[in-house]
């Protein structure tokens, strides 16, 4: 057993490093945690590493960014448990990891849940296909080998992130066929309503701006206004077809990578029964908070993207302000004191979140996306349709846990972490109503599969102990 | 569907498929899958269709591959060891 600790950490992104740092500045003990083996989370994922090699720079300024939080964080004096996957936490703040030999248990008198954000589901025709990855796949592969894609591989989606990878790419010398892009041109009279975040936010705007530019000037195709794209093969992807204004279009293809922006990874959060709301801003549910993270479970805070959706530097000032939170609740600063300290992380907060709202209005998912065609797999794990989930209701299923004894949906090895948010999308348009009102998949332990041998390991602890 | 890495100094062997390639060090089992080419990784059990790698940071399950003999590992999340044997799982785990 370790600790316990004032506070553990899960998650070694910008949100969960940043609440180490400010933590251990302000004399608390802390433990943090991650499955990977270096701290980054996702958005910095192998900063440390890529730096060494000399490749990050070609990543790119906003990657190069982490590289001060690795840093601060290396320095903060915190225990590190890397490559340690956690597979229960409980109400009171006890953390259970295995490090895929043995278990163990990690105590905290609070626990910040900073497990950060997943790329939404694109349930589309043919997204089971050998072939089909993700944009977030692809870039992982970038960061942490150098590996980029090579001829006929096409891209498709939209958001601030698939636009970013594919200017990445092009600047690093990979090959991109083409963009499909299927933000709808609707979205742009949104940029009225939200110009004073837009005027505030010029920074990312401008940002986005150059990334268009450079794949314009290298030539890549971009094809706007996408209505719907599917992927065509049967053991291998072979080719991609899209729709624009009700015109079908195909081109061969090796690879197709999907983005249709991010959601937060509620898992964790939903099996420690934390309270969680439907935003219809960003279409996801995310745990209920305070402003510094503490949700209705009182040992457990949440910072970060698995929070609510902010971006990297959003995160990092989540991540604080829930340190400031933690230490206020153990009573090792006072509220003043606490209220003092989070006055400059908000102001910094705001100038990064400013922009956020027209993010959202403008790269708001497709609503084919959030309730697919019938014949569209949802359940990858166990290859249930949408038009099975659909015949459920019809036969009187009225969500998403009843869900899992008529069609088996949720049960796979990814534990409903993949069909999830389609099963809410497909249950809310089946029966009219919304999606807050449909819930969620009840998540039950462990958060990861894990061996007999590992979860006997436990026994030495009780022991022990 | 991926560019050829050019061959670095810190680069590991391993076996795909019983066949030797030299991954960059740090690659996940799943990476080194999809540089030796393996078109899928695993069978579905559930429908026997072939699935491969999709998000590479541990949420979709289907990377799901046998190492060194210990099948049903998620594959993105297994950092690649010298001589590591990486192999497609087909259909459930076997006992």
């Amino acid at each position: 057993m370790s600790g316990p600790f004032d506070l553990v950490v899960i998650g070694g992104g910008p949100a969960g490093m940043a609440a180490a740092v400010q933590a251990r500045q302000l004399g608390l003990s802390v433990a943090l945690i991650d499955e990977q083996p270096a701290p980054g989370g996702q958005i910095y994922r192998g900063v440390d590493r890529a730096e060494a090699q000399g490749r990050a720079a070609a990543l790119g300024a906003d990657y190069c960014h982490g590289l001060s939080l690795t840093q601060a964080f290396r320095a903060s004096g915190a225990t590190e448990f890397f490559s340690h996957q956690v597979w229960q936490v409980e109400p009171d703040g006890r953390v259970f990891v295995t490090d895929g030999k043995a278990s163990q248990l990690i105590e905290g008198r609070r626990v910040l849940v900073a497990v950060g954000a997943m790329e939404r589901p694109v349930a589309i025709p043919g997204w089971t296909i050998p072939g089909v990855m993700t944009v977030g796949a692809a870039q992982i592969l970038h960061k942490t080998i150098g590996i980029l894609p090579d001829q006929g591989v096409w891209i498709a989606g939209s958001g601030p992130l698939m636009l970013y990878y594919a200017a990445e790419v092009v600047a690093a010398g990979g090959r991109v066929a083409g963009i499909l892009d299927t933000a709808s041109h609707a979205n742009l009279s949104t940029f009225r309503s939200h110009a004073t975040g837009a005027l505030r936010g010029w920074r990312y705007l401008a940002k986005g701006m150059g990334y268009l530019a450079r794949l314009r000037l290298a030539g890549i195709r971009h094809v706007k206004g996408v209505e719907a794209v599917e992927a065509v093969g049967d053991s291998q992807l072979e080719g991609v077809r899209w729709r624009v204004g009700g015109q079908w279009s195909e081109a061969i293809a090796t690879g197709l990578l999907l983005h249709e922006g991010v959601i937060p990874n509620t898992h964790m959060t939903s099996a420690l029964g934390c309270s969680h709301d439907w935003n219809e801003a960003q279409r996801c549910f995310q745990p209920r908070t305070d402003e510094f993270g503490a949700t209705d479970v009182e040992a457990i805070f949440v910072a970060g993207d698995c929070g609510g959706i902010g971006g990297a530097r959003v995160a990092a000032c989540r991540g604080r302000l829930a340190a400031l939170g933690v230490a206020a609740a153990l009573g090792r600063i006072d509220t003043s004191e606490r209220d003092r300290l989070a006055k400059p992380v908000r102001a910094e907060y705001g100038e990064h979140d400013a922009v956020r709202g027209l993010l959202d209005a403008l790269f708001a998912p497709r609503a084919e996306l959030l309730s697919p065609a019938d014949d569209v797999i949802v359940c990858r794990c166990e290859g249930v349709s949408a038009g099975r989930i659909r015949e459920a209701v019809s036969l009187g299923c009225r969500g998403p846990n009843q869900m899992k004894a008529f069609t088996r949906c949720g049960m796979g090895p990814c534990q409903g972490r993949m069909c999830g948010p389609t099963v809410t999308g497909v249950l809310a348009d089946a029966l009219g109503v919304p999606p807050a009102e449909v819930g969620r998949f009840r998540i039950r332990p462990p958060l990861k599969p894990l061996s007999l041998g590992e979860l006997a390991s436990l026994a030495d602890i009780e022991r022990a102990g | 569907m991926f560019q050829k890495l050019p061959e670095t100094a810190d680069a590991v062997l391993v076996h795909v498929e019983g066949r030797a390639i030299r991954v960059p060090a740090g690659a996940t089992a799943a990476a080194a899958a999809l540089i030796a080419g393996l078109v899928s990784t695993r069978t579905s059990p559930a429908t026997n269709e072939p699935r491969a790698p999709y998000c590479m940071m541990g949420v979709c399950f289907e990377c799901l591959l046998v190492i060194d003999d210990e099948p049903s590992q998620q594959g993105c999340m297994v950092t690649v060891r010298p001589g590591m044997r990486i192999n497609q799982q087909h259909g459930a785990r076997q006992p």
